[in-house]
């Protein structure tokens, strides 16, 4: 009985725990951030099990309150939306335990409000995979924006700046992807996925289809931090808190991504998004972009939390760019780097935290080779997510981008291997300049002695996350058949 | 007996010999005990596959599926075995050397050293035993990570460009051989090592099959250090000396050739190799290697620079033989892996002596040396001898199977070489033996030989090498073994 009501659960916990937190915070603080575990791992295990269930008896469409669309609001939880949803519920959850150390430090007294605003971008992440309404979507797109500005608000000083920078570019966005919606809404006259994927085949060729098309790339592309519109991304996860980047950066442009994935491979299909100009070569076309654009970016930066953001938008250049070669490896790469990606990136920033909290700083110039003695197993982890992040075999990072390159290969497209194959050359500079510096002697600044230190790990409750995330890394890229068998009987082609 | 297990055993036992070594970092002795311990028992592991390998059996294993339809397999067939023998087997006498050589020399970081050597020999194993390319991938990448340790073991300053070189050439050469075997997956459906090529039914246009192969050969070339691919070797002579000696002159650089060897008789096939003309560039750019490099070797005066340049030129006699697509020049080349694995680990070794026990780099600085150190002087000497063809050393009948080779393959521009080749090689190694001999030398009082740690390998590798120039079935039957490869490669052939 359960499974049929699973997608409003997954949604229904985090409104739950957005009301439990404030009211169990006002009257003792210390439980917002425990609450705010069990409320995502409530979530996570609602997720997984939904996803077992999805591989065992197929999609759930679900009606609120039993009435069917067009009237009512639908929640669809298919193999696409329940990948999503265990993906970011799984990370959440991992990064949720690990920010209480964190902030006590960096936000003391304001954990009532921090994580309630959590729950509710969670609420806004996870309504925004599963509705099957595209107003709906844009509902929940505003839902998680919001509260997403003021978390990334909260941390260095400039950072209330880059949030309202965030709101701005963000906001126009929303407006350009809810604008797209309208359009189609007027020619369609429906507003569930569904049921206007129906109908696309006799209006895809129109102006306005073309138009809103356009529109909803370029509104979800600011969300997704697709080039050139990813100018509010490094200031942001740079200057947020560590709680925060850690909690948004993983996941927050995934989501976007899966709003691509949504409205280019299912609502419209690849063949009428291509039908009167070649729309899904332009993303691609800029996925490389991207891609290299955040990588030369990572490499000319000294603070490692900026690197990782410029990471992140090269990385998320990968999974558009599997979305834009539309074949079944390129799909199941893309995906695959959803699932690595959002664990790499929560791992690093998690690193990057850690030594934030112990050293003050993350300023990559002044590592150096104690840390190997004083953080081990932070930078153990680091080693492994480096690792992967380059794309050595048999970490997980290696086979997304082994699925993608056979994706290329099978539509012939030898520009986008060419750019998977330097971007890899490019993260390996600077992760290895990293590795260089914290296990090697420095002779540049004429060091002769290795650096001794002792053992200063930070508190199990930020450490073992932070493994996790990256023993993870080992065991997908082990797995990695199971789920990319998994992710192929997925594309919907 | 079931040896289905045994390839992953020989894998894993140094990778698990990591962790005690770790463990144990405060207590040398027994750190080192571990070390030796796991290499005993890899070379025991190795050996027991080896009756079957000459039979022309394989063992084979298959683990998990690392991609849907794509398995993590092993496969000890003849050739893979050949490999580990000598990689094994040599991992014993380095290990030895290493403890003395370290130890001597007051290098830091011990621990670190024997660990990533250990990473590295499970790699180098993994290679040879790998059923197909993806695996294959998987321990070739973590060849270039596990040395990158030892290639910067100084953290000096010459130490980091160095290591940076080498993971600019490996890691780029790593990319290329992933959409290299992304093709081939994509052409032919499948990736595995099959005898005789894996094109065999399939009809592409020349211009593809190029590409694809210029992508393997820039991919495998770099460890196989083909000009102009070669740059990471010489500097990578930053590693301390054992390292250059078992990495530098068999596992790694060995492993380049075995995968020259593996693209082209089990990727492509010897009749697709001869049909789309692809050997001709292999022989052309080996052919020059085998020239430029020795000559490049003559400019050097540090000792382990020349031996770096001399080792490119020697690499690509293997290439060369394979490239020859001949069933001699194929059994020589394979034949060359042993023979240049004996002869340049003893050389290297002795120029490690040289360093702990006299502080001396350069060649200039070793007049006299031999009245002082009359054991390695004494191996260096048949090491030169072998490299330069002279009978009855092990490397004159590989030279010999290679000749044959190539006038077999009615190409006589080979033999020129490798005659040419052979006067280089002894004159770059005869005026370091003149000096040692014959030439006075100064502060040379109150030396002597360097510690048995060092010396008992070097005359131990030196004398195999004059051995299995005597009699190259004596020990394990490589002889047969390499034969068996190549009449292998070709028998494929025929209908």
């Amino acid at each position: 009985m359960i499974e049929s009501h699973l997608p409003a659960y997954i949604a229904l916990t985090f409104v739950l725990f957005s009301v439990l937190i404030p009211v169990f915070g006002l009257w003792k603080k210390e439980l917002s951030q425990p609450l705010a575990v069990i409320g995502s791992g409530i979530a996570a295990a609602f997720s997984l099990y939904g996803f077992i269930n999805y591989l065992n008896n197929g999609a759930i469409r679900y009606y609120f309150g039993g009435w069917e669309p067009p009237i009512g609001i639908e929640f669809v939880y298919d193999g696409l939306s329940g990948f999503f949803v265990l993906v970011i519920n799984a990370v959440a959850f991992f990064v949720l335990i690990y920010s209480g150390e964190p902030s006590k430090k960096e936000f003391p007294g304001k954990e009532m409000p921090y994580y309630a605003l959590a729950m509710l971008m969670m609420l806004g992440f996870n309504g925004m995979i599963l509705t099957g309404d595209l107003f709906n979507l844009y509902v929940f797109l505003e839902i998680a924006s919001l509260s997403g500005y003021a978390l990334i608000a909260i941390g260095e000083k400039p950072a209330p700046y880059a949030a309202f920078r965030y709101l701005i570019i963000g906001t126009a966005g929303g407006t350009l992807y809810l604008l797209g919606v309208g359009f189609l809404y007027t020619i369609t006259g429906t507003l569930n996925i569904i049921d206007m994927t129906a109908m696309m085949p006799m209006f895809a060729e129109s102006t306005a289809a073309v138009a809103a098309l356009i529109l909803m790339i370029v509104g979800i592309g600011v969300k997704a931090a697709l080039f050139p519109m990813h100018g509010w991304l490094p200031d942001s996860y740079t200057y947020a808190c560590t709680s925060s980047t850690a909690l948004i950066a993983p996941i927050g442009t995934k989501v976007a991504a899966y709003i691509l994935f949504r409205i280019i491979l299912w609502l419209f299909g690849i063949e009428l998004t291509d039908a009167v100009a070649p729309l899904s070569y332009v993303v691609g076309v800029l996925a490389c972009i991207g891609i290299l654009y955040g990588s030369i970016m990572a490499i000319a930066q000294s603070e490692m939390k900026r690197m990782l953001a410029y990471s992140s938008i090269s990385q998320i250049g990968y999974i558009i760019m599997g979305l834009s070669l539309a074949n079944p490896w390129g799909f199941a790469g893309a995906m695959l780097h959803v699932l690595n990606h959002a664990i790499m990136k929560a791992c690093l920033f998690m690193i990057s935290g850690n030594l934030r909290l112990k050293e003050g700083h993350s300023d990559v110039s002044r590592f150096d080779d104690s840390y190997r003695k004083k953080y081990p197993w932070t930078m153990a982890s680091f080693s492994v997510a480096a690792i992967s992040m380059i794309g050595l075999p048999p970490l997980a990072g290696f086979f997304s981008k082994w699925y993608l390159a056979l994706g290329t290969i099978d539509n012939s497209n030898w520009l986008f291997l060419a750019v998977i194959l330097i971007s890899s050359l490019l993260n390996a500079v600077y992760f290895f300049r990293i590795l260089e510096k914290v296990y090697m002697m420095d002779p540049e600044k004429g060091q002769k002695e290795p650096k001794d230190g002792t053992y200063n790990e930070v508190k199990a409750s930020m450490l073992w996350p932070t493994t996790i995330f990256a023993v993870s890394l080992i065991v997908i890229g082990f797995a990695n058949a199971v789920i990319v068998g998994i992710l192929l009987d997925i594309f919907p082609m | 007996m079931d040896l289905s297990l045994v390839p992953l055993m020989a894998i894993l036992v140094s990778l698990i010999a990591v962790v005690p070594i770790m463990l144990s970092s405060e207590k040398p002795n027994l750190r080192e005990f571990w070390t030796i311990l796991a290499a005993l028992i890899k070379f025991g592991l190795v050996l027991t596959l080896l009756p079957g390998a000459l039979e022309g059996e394989s063992v084979e294993l298959h683990l998990v599926d690392l991609a849907p339809g794509l398995p993590l397999a092993l496969k000890a067939d003849p050739f893979g075995v050949f490999f580990a023998v000598i990689a094994s087997g040599l991992w014993i006498f380095t290990s030895f050397y290493s403890i003395g050589y370290v130890r001597g020399a007051g290098e830091h970081k011990q621990t670190r050293y024997f660990a990533s050597f250990a990473v590295c020999l499970s790699a180098t194993i993994g290679i040879a035993f790998s059923a197909n390319l993806l695996t294959f991938i998987l321990f070739y990448e973590m060849l270039t990570v596990a040395t990158y340790p030892l290639v910067i073991h100084n953290e000096k300053k010459d130490g980091i460009q160095a290591g940076r070189k080498y993971l600019a050439f490996t890691l780029t050469a790593g990319l290329l051989l992933v959409a290299a075997s992304a093709l081939v997956y994509h052409y032919t459906g499948t990736i595995d090592f099959t005898p005789g090529g894996v094109f065999t039914d399939v009809e592409l246009p020349h211009t593809t099959m190029l590409v694809v192969f210029i992508l393997f050969l820039a991919a495998v070339g770099v460890k196989a250090g083909i000009m102009p691919l070669h740059g990471w070797l010489p500097a990578a002579m930053a590693a301390p000396t054992p390292v250059s000696a078992l990495l530098h002159a068999v596992a790694v650089v060995k492993s380049g050739v075995f995968a020259v060897t593996r693209v082209v008789g089990f990727v492509f096939g010897v009749d697709v190799m001869g049909d789309y003309g692809l050997n001709d560039i292999l022989i052309v750019l080996s052919g020059a290697t085998i020239i430029l490099a020795s000559l490049i070797a003559f400019a050097q005066d540090n000792l382990k620079q020349r031996l770096a340049y001399s080792t490119v030129a020697h690499l690509s006699y293997i290439v060369l033989g394979v490239a020859l697509l001949t069933p001699f020049g194929m059994q020589g080349g394979i034949m060359h892996i042993a023979a240049h694995a004996t002869l340049k680990i003893t050389l290297f070794f002795c120029a490690g002596a040289i360093y702990v026990n006299l502080k001396r780099k350069n060649i200039s600085n070793l007049n006299g040396i031999a009245k002082v150190m009359p054991w390695t002087m004494g191996a260096f000497t048949i090491g030169s001898m072998g490299l330069a063809g002279i009978p009855p050393i092990n490397g004159f009948f590989s030279k010999w199977t290679l000749a044959l080779g190539s006038l077999e393959g009615e190409m006589v521009i080979p033999v020129i070489i490798l005659v040419v080749s052979g006067l280089l090689n002894v004159g770059y190694f005869f005026p370091i033996i003149y000096r040692a001999y014959f030439k006075p030398g100064e502060g040379l009082e109150g030396y002597g030989e360097a510690s048995p740690l060092m010396v008992v390998p070097i005359m131990v590798t030196a004398v195999l090498s004059v051995l299995f120039g005597l009699f190259p079935n004596l020990f394990f039957g490589l002889y047969d073994l390499a034969v068996d490869v190549s009449l292998s490669l070709f028998n494929t052939a025929l209908p």
